[in-house]
């Protein structure tokens, strides 16, 4: 008997749901076991769920009392800002070429032209090779004024620069990485050539060959120094120095120095036909 | 109590007298239905402010003086609603830089959400960084997969809340991401990372048995899917039983609906997500009815 009546309670469900909105989930619900099971029901449960995603759009007016909120809080980081530093030719991309790219040399040329006079005062020793990653680049440098919010933009994380200590064998390990993944992950100190077949053509630190058991001090990020996009050759450091300088404010102090910025690509790291 | 027999011994009435009549069926069912909307934002960010007419992928989209226009407006229209965040609140913008996330919670709370949990860039200025602006928000962090216990969050952080609109019981507990390999050591310290799945299937247990929940939501920073064999919130989903609603974040997954997952016995949980930096809301409504149970082997979701 009920199982009849739930038959025509189930029809009259799904003609309901024929004049439902189309973004509609239906739950038809067998209700045959209801009347047997009433011990365990609670007697409320989900038939229906509707869904949206609304997108955000201009088209919906902006609440003054949260506008009026974030006001002083914007005033100030505009003004921070947008201060001018340099001006920029060129726009540059991280996609514009293969192994090595302009405005990933900018970042690595910066951290070896400015994290090195603190590591050199700190421990006496040079930087011989800066690796950051590909991934790190965080956003495009616009043409025109370069400003605080470029460096925000380009490295909005807090990451700052560590410098490692790397025996020659490691400095292999991290060639062979840059030849396999084949990112343009920006190098300073390292020229490095391959052919077609990925072989090494040619491998200068400092423009010289690769000591085994040299120690190369290699600047890069904690993010990166610490395992980070796979970057394991790391994990085997004999040492690790960290600046307290991040790489953000490196890109700021660069900017500063600097009237125009316009880096090029060029040899660190090639492919040989 | 009193008003839940009620309900119950009405909806009997409504189901037998109903059968007869599509119009006293579809009163009935009016009368009784409970209506509950749940809001979901992941990955925001810091983006306070919507994106710029030049941008690339999301021009003048997103912000959040417009997201609390359109809240405002569900709730009027349904007072009866959750406003849910999924993690990776911080970082960003310059707005964490220069802030530390202080302005991201206090507009939360203006807003009203009633809880977030935490993503993985919500450790970026460390466990003291996150402790220190735990004063700004004025609505509950969830996890249930870490263990706080050796670290300064310890006793700031629970596993779940039990929330009531409209007399119905909503179950909201929160999952992380392993931070290991992805978050510093140093920023996270001794926070233990525990087993997602048994962790949820003890909190939700605990939501249905003891708590008598009826409406189990999980706010889910695992991922929406991976390649890999990486736990994430579609296999959550089919490995657990008793949620109705994953809502994810991580992968910044810009879903056109959300997916429907057979969990492990066979009944369909919802997983939605909804991209990243605010440009989207996600909205949930759920209906339920009296006189009709989902004990039995019965419940299917069509479209």
């Amino acid at each position: 008997m009920a199982g009849e009546k739930d038959e025509k309670n189930y029809f009259y469900l799904s003609q309901l749901a024929k004049r439902e909105m189309k973004k509609t989930f239906l739950l038809f619900l067998l209700t045959s076991v209801f009347w047997s099971s009433c011990k365990k029901s609670r007697g409320l449960t989900v038939t229906k769920i509707n869904w949206e995603q609304i997108v955000i759009s201009d088209s919906i007016p902006a609440n003054d009392s949260i506008a009026a909120f974030i006001g002083p809080y914007k005033k100030h980081i505009d003004q921070e800002m947008n201060a001018v530093l340099a001006y920029a030719p060129i726009g540059l991309t991280k996609t514009d070429d293969e192994f090595n790219t302009a405005i990933g040399n900018m970042m690595a040329d910066a951290v070896m032209e400015l994290a090195n006079p603190v590591f050199e005062q700190r421990t006496g020793e040079s930087i011989d090779i800066v690796l950051l990653n590909y991934g790190g680049i965080r956003s495009s440098l616009s043409k025109g004024d370069v400003s605080t919010r470029t460096a925000y933009q380009i490295m909005p994380f807090e990451n700052e620069v560590v410098v490692a200590e790397l025996r020659g064998e490691q400095v292999r390990e991290m060639v062979r990485y840059l030849i396999d993944d084949g990112s343009a992950h920006p190098v300073a100190g390292l020229e490095l050539a391959i052919n077609l077949e990925n072989a090494i053509e040619r491998m200068l630190v400092q423009g010289k060959p690769v000591e085994e058991d040299k120690i190369y001090y290699v600047a890069t990020n904690d993010y990166l120094y610490q395992g980070g996009d796979n970057m394991l050759f790391f994990a085997k450091a004999e040492g690790v120095h960290n600046l307290d300088y991040k790489i953000r404010n490196v890109l700021i102090d660069y900017f500063s120095q600097k009237d125009t910025i316009a880096p090029v690509r060029d040899q660190r790291f090639i492919r040989i036909p | 109590m009193k008003r839940r027999k009620f309900i119950k011994q009405s909806a009997a009435v409504g189901a037998v007298v109903g059968v007869g009549s599509l119009g006293f069926l579809s009163f009935a069912q009016q009368k009784d239905r409970k209506h509950i909307t749940i809001l979901h934002t992941n990955d925001v960010h810091s983006h306070i402010e919507p994106f710029g007419p030049d941008h690339a992928q999301y021009p003048n989209k997103g912000g959040v003086a417009r997201r609390y226009s359109l809240i405002s407006r569900i709730r009027e229209e349904n007072p009866n609603t959750l406003l849910l965040d999924a993690g990776d609140i911080f970082q960003g913008t310059p707005y964490f830089n220069f802030y530390g996330g202080e302005l991201e919670f206090k507009l939360m709370s203006k807003m009203g959400y009633d809880a977030a949990t935490i993503g993985n860039h919500d450790f970026d200025n460390g466990i003291d960084g996150l402790l220190a602006q735990l004063p700004h928000a004025e609505f509950p962090f969830l996890n249930a997969n870490y263990d706080f216990s050796n670290t300064i969050l310890d006793g700031q952080i629970k596993p779940y809340k039990v929330f009531i609109r409209d007399g119905i019981k909503i179950g909201v507990f929160g999952l992380g991401i392993e931070l290991e390999g992805l978050v510093g050591k140093k920023l996270y310290k001794e926070t233990k990372y525990l087993n997602p799945i048994e962790m949820a299937q003890e909190t939700v247990r605990q939501l249905k048995t003891e708590e008598n929940c009826e409406l189990v939501i999980c706010l889910s920073h695992l991922g929406y899917k991976y390649q890999q064999e990486k736990i994430s919130d579609v296999k959550l989903a089919g490995l657990t039983k008793d949620i109705d609603l994953i809502i994810g974040g991580h992968t910044h997954t810009f879903l056109p609906e959300p997916t429907v997952v057979p969990n492990s016995e066979g009944k369909n949980v919802l997983v939605n997500q909804v991209g990243w930096a605010g440009v989207e809301l996600g909205r949930i409504d759920f209906f339920l009815d009296a006189g009709v149970n989902r004990e039995g082997q019965g419940a299917t979701i069509s479209v």
